[in-house]
């Protein structure tokens, strides 16, 4: 486990925004470096996506969902004898109580409301673990709409209850048959779907990540993890802000839903777990800061994992929601700014930290989860600092890892 | 005069081809650029491979994994073409994604392009906008001409933006798709080739994807000043080998 050397007093200038700009930067990140083919596409999301987002009816039709059907609000739950152990206030927010297992379905509700609002009948996704299509799966099976994921043919292998999921909900899933064939093929397939299909179908990608408007939109979305995390904190702790806010980070939408509101405060430090894979030197590992130099993946100029010849990578991760070898460009930026401080954890302390929390708490989370978990062994808090992280999914589909590791 | 001005004032339709750099094998470059040359190809496109080919269909996709493979990379290919412009005097133009061109620095990329006599260069995922605020400055100190890509959804409006922010021709993709994605063209293709040719646009048009043979050609270049061949020519050297090029260009025209 490596820890950054920045003081986390030291947050970054007070006076800059981590927020997108117009042009979907943050920073020196973001923007949209797509092929002329897309540009249809995505000039009519990013010319509408915010009005729409911000109509009334918009809103009422997704908070409504938000409640009846996702769950939410998920509780802001305080993990007494995690927090006892690592001697500090540590509240977990259960976004694994969230319909279908995790947050990733904060962002399909929004983007399937978006698709029906731009009069788009047939919907592409990507996923990795499946976590994406599944929730992609069931917001088309909620609207009766046509759904095609795209997935790795080796992830379709390694993720059968996901791919049997996915067909129970009626969606198609279509195996990503070129490079490494796993998550970043499977996005190279999606929007080469979406290149030959650009006037029905609307692409609801599943994380920051993308072309702007996307890493925008998308955290706007999950951005209710963190709405609601400050009003639940006020009447626990009598604040809204905590001293940090802690999440692991792929792609980074769970991170971005959970730092939204916080962002511009200052006052709260915000601390991104990566994915250490089998160590940073060992040549398998999907920790994008530590590893990754600027570059461009799939429509945005990010931090990205590459040769130097500026091929681009395959990450490694025990967790398949983290080997993606980019990071959303809003992280790049918390990263090179100093705003975030960047943490990696190993496979091995990540699964520890998944069994640790299960005895403890009688919570079995994501794998992808269990990093954040696992900062507490080797970062250390004050007593009375309070940190909230954010539980971003549910263990079940994690099970056949455990079992293996562990030998349960 | 750049060396694809002086092709798109001949009074002739272009025949142009694209073929991935390090595939079949790792040294065909200069071979393959030869025997276009003598085979009366107008000009070539010389693809760079990149890892995440997103415009690109399962021909491309495999020649550029391939050559990757083999061991291609952009110095590589620079190496290789040092002494080009000692035999080769057709326009050639370098077609790449734009992360490679970053990672060896836009400014060197250039310069090099330059000094081996290289007259564009067509990077798919370097956008208008994007290209007009920091990069069109370096491509114009080292005489290189962008080529900007539109597809029949592409509005007028932009177009015409298109259209004034090019100096040599304008990449006219022939239908909404990757490459090697199309067997023929439809009605609604030959509409747009006729809709772009009554713009009057300043820049002649090239049109590409979906050329494969001398139908296509024909349909293609009614209108239009020239047509690009990529993944015909690809699939062609794949199961013909490198040294049947001329075979390949004589059922062309």
């Amino acid at each position: 486990m490596k820890e950054t050397s920045i003081d986390s007093r030291l947050r970054g200038n007070e006076n800059e925004s981590y927020q997108a700009n117009e042009r979907g930067y943050y920073g020196d990140f973001g923007g949209a470096f797509i092929p002329e083919m897309l540009y249809p596409n995505v000039e009519e999301l990013r010319s509408q996506y915010i009005q729409i987002m911000q109509e009334p009816s918009f809103q009422e039709e997704f908070k409504q969902l938000l409640k009846d059907y996702v769950g939410r609000p998920t509780p802001l739950y305080y993990a007494a004898r995690f927090s006892k152990k690592y001697g500090t206030k540590i509240y977990l927010k259960r976004e694994d109580l969230c319909h279908t297992g995790a947050h990733k379905v904060n962002n399909t509700i929004g983007q399937i409301l978006m698709a029906k609002r731009l009069g788009k009948n047939r919907i592409i996704a990507e996923t990795g673990a499946g976590q994406h299509g599944v929730a992609t799966a069931t917001v088309c099976a909620l609207m009766g709409l046509e759904c095609i994921v795209y997935m790795g043919a080796i992830d379709i292998e390694r993720q059968a209850p996901n791919v049997a999921r996915m067909k129970m909900l009626s969606a198609t899933v279509r195996p990503a048959m070129s490079g490494s064939r796993t998550l970043k093929d499977a996005t190279n397939e999606a929007i080469r779907d979406w290149i030959n299909n650009p006037v029905d179908t609307h692409y609801i990608i599943g994380s920051v990540v993308g072309p702007h408007p996307y890493p925008d939109m998308v955290a706007r979305f999950q951005s209710v993890i963190s709405e609601e995390t400050k009003k639940q904190l006020l009447e626990k702790e009598g604040r809204e802000n905590p001293d940090y806010v802690v999440a692991c980070v792929g792609g980074g939408s769970n991170a971005a839903g959970l730092y939204y509101h916080y962002l511009d405060e200052p006052e709260v430090g915000i601390i991104a777990v990566e994915a250490a894979g089998k160590g940073i030197d060992s040549g398998e590992s999907a920790a994008t800061s530590a590893l990754g130099r600027e570059g461009i993946i799939h429509g945005s100029k990010t931090l990205l994992m590459q040769t130097e010849d500026g091929q681009i990578t395959e990450p490694y991760s025990i967790s398949a929601g983290l080997d993606y070898p980019g990071v959303g460009p809003m992280h790049a930026h918390l990263f090179r700014s100093g705003r975030g401080e960047f943490i990696s954890v190993n496979d091995a302390d990540a699964m520890t930290a998944g069994l640790e929390l299960s005895k403890l708490e009688g919570i079995i989370p994501a794998i992808e989860t269990s990093h954040a978990l696992a900062i507490f062994e080797t970062r250390k808090f004050k007593k009375d600092d309070v940190v909230v992280i954010n539980l971003s999914g549910r263990g079940d589909k994690d099970l056949n890892t455990f079992i293996e590791y562990f030998n349960l | 005069m750049n060396r694809i001005q002086k092709a798109l004032g001949q009074n002739k339709k272009l025949l142009s081809l694209y073929f991935t750099a390090g595939y079949p094998a790792i040294n065909d470059t200069m071979s393959i650029l030869t025997q276009l040359q003598d085979s009366g190809v107008d000009m070539v496109e010389i693809g760079l491979p990149f890892s995440d080919p997103l415009a690109d269909g399962p021909t491309i996709q495999a020649s550029s994994t391939a050559a990757l493979h083999n061991g291609m990379t952009t110095a590589l290919l620079f190496e290789q073409l040092k002494d080009v412009r000692e035999t080769i005097h057709i326009p050639l133009i370098l077609m790449g994604y734009f992360n490679p061109m970053l990672q060896y620095g836009v400014e060197k990329f250039c310069a090099k392009c330059q000094e081996i006599g290289i007259d564009g260069i067509i990077m798919p995922d370097l956008p208008l906008a994007e290209y007009e605020a920091d990069y069109k400055a370096i491509f114009e100190k080292h005489g290189l001409i962008n080529v900007f890509l539109i597809t029949p959804q592409t509005s007028d409006e932009r177009i015409q933006q298109i259209d004034a922010a090019s100096d040599g021709f304008i990449y006219m993709v022939s239908s909404a798709s990757t490459t090697g994605a199309q067997s023929g063209f439809s009605n609604s293709t030959s509409d747009y080739f006729e809709r772009i040719a009554s713009m009057h646009l300043k820049s002649e048009q090239i049109v590409g994807f979906g050329i494969s043979n001398e139908e296509t050609f024909k349909a293609a270049t009614k209108h239009q000043k020239g047509a690009i061949i990529g993944s015909a020519f690809i699939k062609h050297i794949t199961e013909n080998g490198t040294n049947s090029v001329a075979e390949f260009v004589k059922t062309i025209r």
